[in-house]
């Protein structure tokens, strides 16, 4: 069964690509399209099956399937490991996936190369799961390119607008950079374990407590090395503060993708990677505090940028950036198996929201503005009451998914007694006003108040077909009570039995919490309900003129804080003109003008001048011979 | 089998076939499509017979097989022929990149077909019997031999500028090697041979060593290339026919990593050691330097053998660790390299033959019109920024890990040259391939025909076999290497 929730996607990958080459018409579409989303939804209830199956008593599953690389003491395989975080992993990316496939049935219907998009998406779930499967870290990083490939292809799907290719390369490369991290991360680990199975690492992780590893000339901590370098790589997947510029662009993408790969599942490969890691990094405390300080600032920048925003998926993009920040702060307090639990329920409720801006965006003629929305919630209620759920699971309305797994965390930054505790519990706090307040003021413009579209584009607004709600609907249930149904496996009284050692569990007594704590971050999702109804509902005018008072700050904020501005002036264009600057000076002036063309032109100089001497006139030779011969006649009288 | 000369048979055999295409003596078009058909066949049958090697190869034995030893000019100077686990692969990738160069030259060599074959078959010659010397006369023979038909390939069939670039290839590479024939000549008269299997175990004093090893590494640093010795290979490029291009950077390149694996280290082990430092400098730069160089060429071909040298800076980087990994993935790149970056040359061939121009902006949006093509060029594009599941990755990962253990300032340089790959490799494909298809002269553009899909098949199969199951290869290529890298160690101790 193991074997076949791997192999289901990458079949069908490889036949909707092979019929992506066949001249498209009906019949060929429907086939990739029936063939991928049947593979997935059967990949997915095995996928449920194993979970449910294992919850109560886990037992953990290695497979090998072939070797990979062996070269001298280094040795990678080829393999499947289930355990309690893989299987989660694997429940959340398939579940998503299939319900992904479906609506991109119904929303690319009027593209003209469903099979290749449909391929992607396997290819890109393939990918994903070869990343939380392994057994070692040279697979993981397989998958972890591997998913950053299918994301550039994705993102880059609609290859004729020049913005996505823009955006998919940019993708790419950040991830890259992160990637580089990773690689040094996974060097490390094999110098000082010798090995780089998980298993191998995380059973002798004690013995290697007070190693040092020389870096640069300086005696550091291995561990915290090897894991600031790890969590290097998954800031750069899971879009943290400095590498998270290629999130906002990769809403470039059609629509699905976003809810697949940029909001449930890949983007939180980061998160996986740390809390799979999670025996190196709570020996690493200096690591663990970077990972707080990272993670709550991402929260809170994303949150601010978010709030000005006006692409409808842009606005969802910051929010998932911030709400990946909430994971790492949960990570990075030894609270992995909250970080999990929010992970698990955010990649309900977040692909939710996508999937449900797609099917406002498809509403509104593919248009993305909110502030050219407006009034069309009579026209789409369903959609409406999908992406009300999903808002109210994101701020975290009691009793919702959401509400579980994000007070869990701030609960836990409250309790905590790390260096950034303190640090992260304000941001976070702040950052639940602000996620209520822009998911609230998203939904007032885009359903409410007076619509801001034209008349005739108005009434042609038609609700999705049912191809794209029955995904929203199953997503609505899972928003809704997941957090409720599998709260006490992932962090409460099970969560010992449930985990089964797969990741480090710390027991904190959440009991002394006052009740004004408890309660603080659900008051305060009300009151940023209540601020962006009054703002955008009640004085419609308001926002505006804010804006107008604090110009300065809203370019600031509207601008993303100008990272975008800084990188390029920092590394784009020096990159350019260092790189001009080799090719045409140093290559072309120096080595080739000193070296072959300067030594070709002194070679013709002198042979200009040698041929000079050769005039042919007799006198020049006897004048020649009469200078030597006197010289040597002078050199022998005066020798001796 | 050992009794059959088999090695001796791989390097006649084009020299057999090239006396039967003199035999062919009309100028018409038949006879020039008999001469490419004949050259074909006598090109793949040395694949065949290349390929019986690997099957009677001992995986176990990591010293020379298939030797063969006639004394020639003195008693200390032999016809000496051998190959282990390092080289065999070498030859494997010769004999099967030279019919897939004379299959991509059907259409695009218009004139001297003949000569043009010969040149080819000559040159295959050259490059297998350097890969099976064992004898460093023999080897200094067939090492600048090549040079001959290379220079042939270039300045007659080659683009515009062709003859400053031959020069310039031709004196680069001659220059450099003087002074390897200095050395041979030296060591000969100070240890009475040449003979590759004797000098490895010969122990020369370190300041010995030391000049010998400065005179071996100018010739193969000039020709593999290093920085700040690349300069002819972007140029030569940039002229040579597309068959010239593939074999320069699939072989040629390759003979030189071979070189610093066989006799730098393995005869110089101490002048390695003490070097090695300012190996690690120049390849290090180069990965740096020629990958921002590559980040703002404006013509295909430019672009690729930049990003040559680039990779070609990962080789050297992993040979002089004398660890496993770092010789096996320095191998491994080289091979890898071997394939991928002559699949993109070809890949270039494909667009030039249409449009006959190599300007990059001159392209764009061209997966409308070739899908095929597309998925080839994505498929190298892939393995040339090294991605995890190409060949790409298995060397540069290897090389990384190596360098890394042994000196993390180098590792941390030469890994950002794996960013930098991305962003000239995506920036490439981007340009040509997608977008939208607007400019005029795009609109005639066809997709692969079958002789392409054929020449791209092969290749693209061996580049994702290797990225996913590069056992095999590394089965092959290990006892040698750390029979390698335990003799330097013993000599070194």
């Amino acid at each position: 069964m193991a074997h076949s929730i791997i192999l289901l996607p990458l079949i069908g990958f490889l036949i909707s690509c092979s019929l992506s080459f066949f001249k498209s018409n009906k019949f060929i579409d429907r086939a990739a399209e029936i063939i991928t989303s049947l593979f997935i939804t059967i990949a997915a209830i095995f996928s449920f099956y194993i979970f449910i199956d294992n919850i109560g008593d886990p037992s953990v599953v290695s497979i090998k399937l072939f070797n990979w690389i062996s070269s001298g003491s280094f040795n990678a395989d080829w393999s499947i490991y289930l355990d309690t975080a893989t299987r989660v992993m694997l429940v959340v990316i398939t579940s998503v996936s299939a319900l992904v496939h479906i609506y991109s049935i119904g929303y690319m219907s009027h593209d003209d190369s469903k099979p290749r998009f449909m391929g992607y998406l396997s290819l890109f779930t393939f990918a994903m799961m070869m990343l939380v499967t392994a057994d070692n870290f040279l697979q993981l990083f397989f998958g972890w390119e591997g998913v950053g490939l299918a994301s550039y292809l994705l993102i880059g799907f609609w290859y004729k607008k020049p913005t996505a290719n823009a955006a998919a390369i940019k993708a790419f490369i950040v991830n890259r950079i992160g990637d580089f991290g990773l690689a040094l991360g996974i060097f490390t680990i094999f110098i000082v374990f010798g090995s780089i199975e998980y298993q191998t690492v995380f059973s002798n992780v004690s013995s290697f407590k007070n190693v040092n590893f020389n870096f640069l000339g300086i005696e550091l901590h291995a561990l915290t090395l090897i894991c600031i370098f790890l969590f290097i790589g998954a800031m750069g997947k899971s879009a943290q503060l400095f590498l998270h510029t290629w999130l906002p662009d990769a809403m470039e993408g059609p629509t699905p993708v976003s809810a697949l790969i940029h909001a449930a599942t890949m983007v939180t490969a980061g998160v996986f990677l740390v809390v799979r890691c999670s025996p190196l990094f709570d020996l690493a405390p200096v690591a663990l505090d970077f990972v707080v300080l990272i993670g709550a600032s991402t929260a809170f920048f994303a949150a601010t940028v978010g709030l000005v925003q006006n692409d409808i998926k842009r606005v969802i993009a910051y929010s998932t950036c911030s709400q990946l920040g909430y994971m790492f702060v949960a990570a990075g307090l030894g609270a992995y198996g909250a970080a999990m639990f929010h992970l698990f329920t955010h990649a309900f409720f977040k692909a939710l929201l996508f999937l449900g801006a797609g099917s406002v965006i498809h509403a509104v003629h593919e248009e993305q503005d909110i502030r050219k929305m407006g009034g069309i919630s009579n026209y789409v209620p369903i959609t409406q009451l999908m992406m009300i759920i999903g808002t109210i699971s994101l701020m975290g309305f009691p009793f919702t998914s959401g509400y579980y797994s994000k007070d869990a965390i701030i609960e836990t930054a409250y309790l905590s007694n790390s260096n950034f505790a303190d640090y992260a519990y304000i941001l976070l706090t702040v950052g639940v006003v602000m996620t209520s307040f822009y998911s609230w003021r998203l939904m007032f413009l885009v359903f409410n108040g007076k619509t801001r579209m034209a008349e005739e584009d108005l009434s042609k607004v038609h609700e999705s077909s049912s191809v794209m709600l029955i995904p929203l609907i199953i997503l609505a249930i899972g928003a809704l009570f997941f957090g409720f149904l599998f709260k006490s496996y992932f962090i409460g009284y099970y969560s010992d039995v449930f985990w089964n050692g797969s990741i480090v569990v710390h027991h904190e007594d959440h009991h002394s919490i006052p009740l004004l704590i408890y309660y603080l971050p659900a008051i305060l999702g009300i009151v940023g309900f209540i601020i962006a109804w009054f703002m955008y509902i009640r004085k419609s005018d308001m926002a505006k003129n804010i804006a107008e008072l604090n110009k300065p700050l809203y370019n600031f904020l509207l601008n993303k804080w100008y990272f975008d501005e800084l990188y390029n002036s920092i590394f784009v264009k020096p990159a350019m003109a260092i790189g001009q600057i080799f090719w045409k000076f140093i290559d072309g002036l120096i080595i080739d003008g000193y070296g072959p063309n300067g030594i070709a032109a002194l070679v013709s100089r002198i042979s200009i001048k040698a041929k000079q001497v050769q005039s042919g006139f007799i006198y020049h030779y006897a004048f020649a011979i009469l200078i030597g011969l006197s010289f040597i006649i002078t050199f022998i009288i005066f020798r001796f | 089998m050992s009794e059959i000369p088999i090695l001796s048979i791989l390097i006649f055999i084009p020299v057999v076939g090239i006396f039967f295409m003199l035999l062919i003596r009309n100028n018409d078009d038949q006879s020039s499509q008999n001469l490419k058909h004949t050259a074909l066949w006598i090109a793949f049958l040395n694949f065949i017979i290349s390929l019986s090697l690997l099957f009677s190869f001992d995986l176990n034995n990591p010293d020379f097989q298939f030797v063969e030893k006639y004394a020639w000019i003195e008693s200390g100077i032999s016809y000496h022929l051998g190959i282990d686990g390092v080289s065999i692969l070498f030859v494997i990738l010769t004999t099967m990149l030279v019919p897939i160069c004379i299959l991509a030259s059907y259409e695009s060599i218009k004139f001297s077909v003949k000569e043009y074959l010969i040149s080819f078959l000559a040159l295959e010659t050259f490059m297998i019997g350097v890969f099976c010397s064992l004898d460093l006369v023999l080897f200094y023979l067939f090492f600048e031999g090549g040079l001959i038909p290379m220079f042939l390939i270039i300045g007659i069939w080659g683009g515009e500028r062709r003859v400053y670039s031959t020069f310039k290839f031709f004196l680069y590479t001659l220059a450099g090697s003087v002074f390897m024939l200095l050395a041979i000549i030296y060591i000969f008269i100070s240890t009475g041979t040449t003979d590759v299997e004797t000098l490895l175990m010969y122990n020369f004093t370190t300041n010995e060593q030391l000049i010998l090893w400065i005179a071996f590494f100018t010739s193969f640093m000039v020709k593999i290339p290093m920085w700040p010795f690349h300069t002819w290979l972007p140029d030569a490029h940039v002229e040579a026919p597309t068959a010239g291009s593939v074999i320069l950077a699939g072989v040629l390149l390759k003979m030189a990593g071979y070189g610093f694996i066989r006799f730098s280290i393995g005869i110089f082990p101490d002048a390695s050691e003490f070097f090695a430092p300012f190996i690690f400098s120049l390849s290090v730069i180069a990965i740096i330097v020629t990958s921002l160089i590559a980040l703002v060429q404006e013509d295909m071909k430019k672009l690729i053998a930049y990003s040559s040298v680039a990779h070609m800076g990962f080789v050297t980087l992993g040979i002089f660790t004398f660890t496993v990994q770092g010789i096996e993935g320095g191998i491994i790149q080289m091979i890898s390299h071997g394939i991928v970056s002559a699949a993109l040359f070809l890949c270039v061939g494909v667009v030039y033959d249409r449009l006959h121009t190599r300007e990059i902006a001159r392209y764009g949006g061209l997966v409308s019109k070739m899908p095929f093509y597309s998925f080839s060029f994505m498929i190298f594009i892939l393995a040339s920024l090294g991605l995890p599941g190409t060949s790409g990755f298995v060397g540069e990962f290897l090389v990384l890990l190596s360098i890394f253990s042994i000196n993390t300032y180098f590792a941390i340089f030469a890994t950002t040259g794996v960013v930098l790959a991305a962003t000239y490799s995506l920036w490439l494909y981007r340009r040509i391939i997608f977008g939208a298809l607007i400019k005029d002269d795009l609109s005639e553009m066809f997709d692969l025909t079958r002789r392409e899909i054929i020449i791209f098949l092969p290749l693209i199969i061996l580049t994702i076999f290797i990225g996913l199951y590069p056992k095999p290869i590394i089965n092959i290529i290990e006892p040698s290497t750390e029979k390698i890298v335990n003799q330097i160690k013993m000599k070194l101790d």
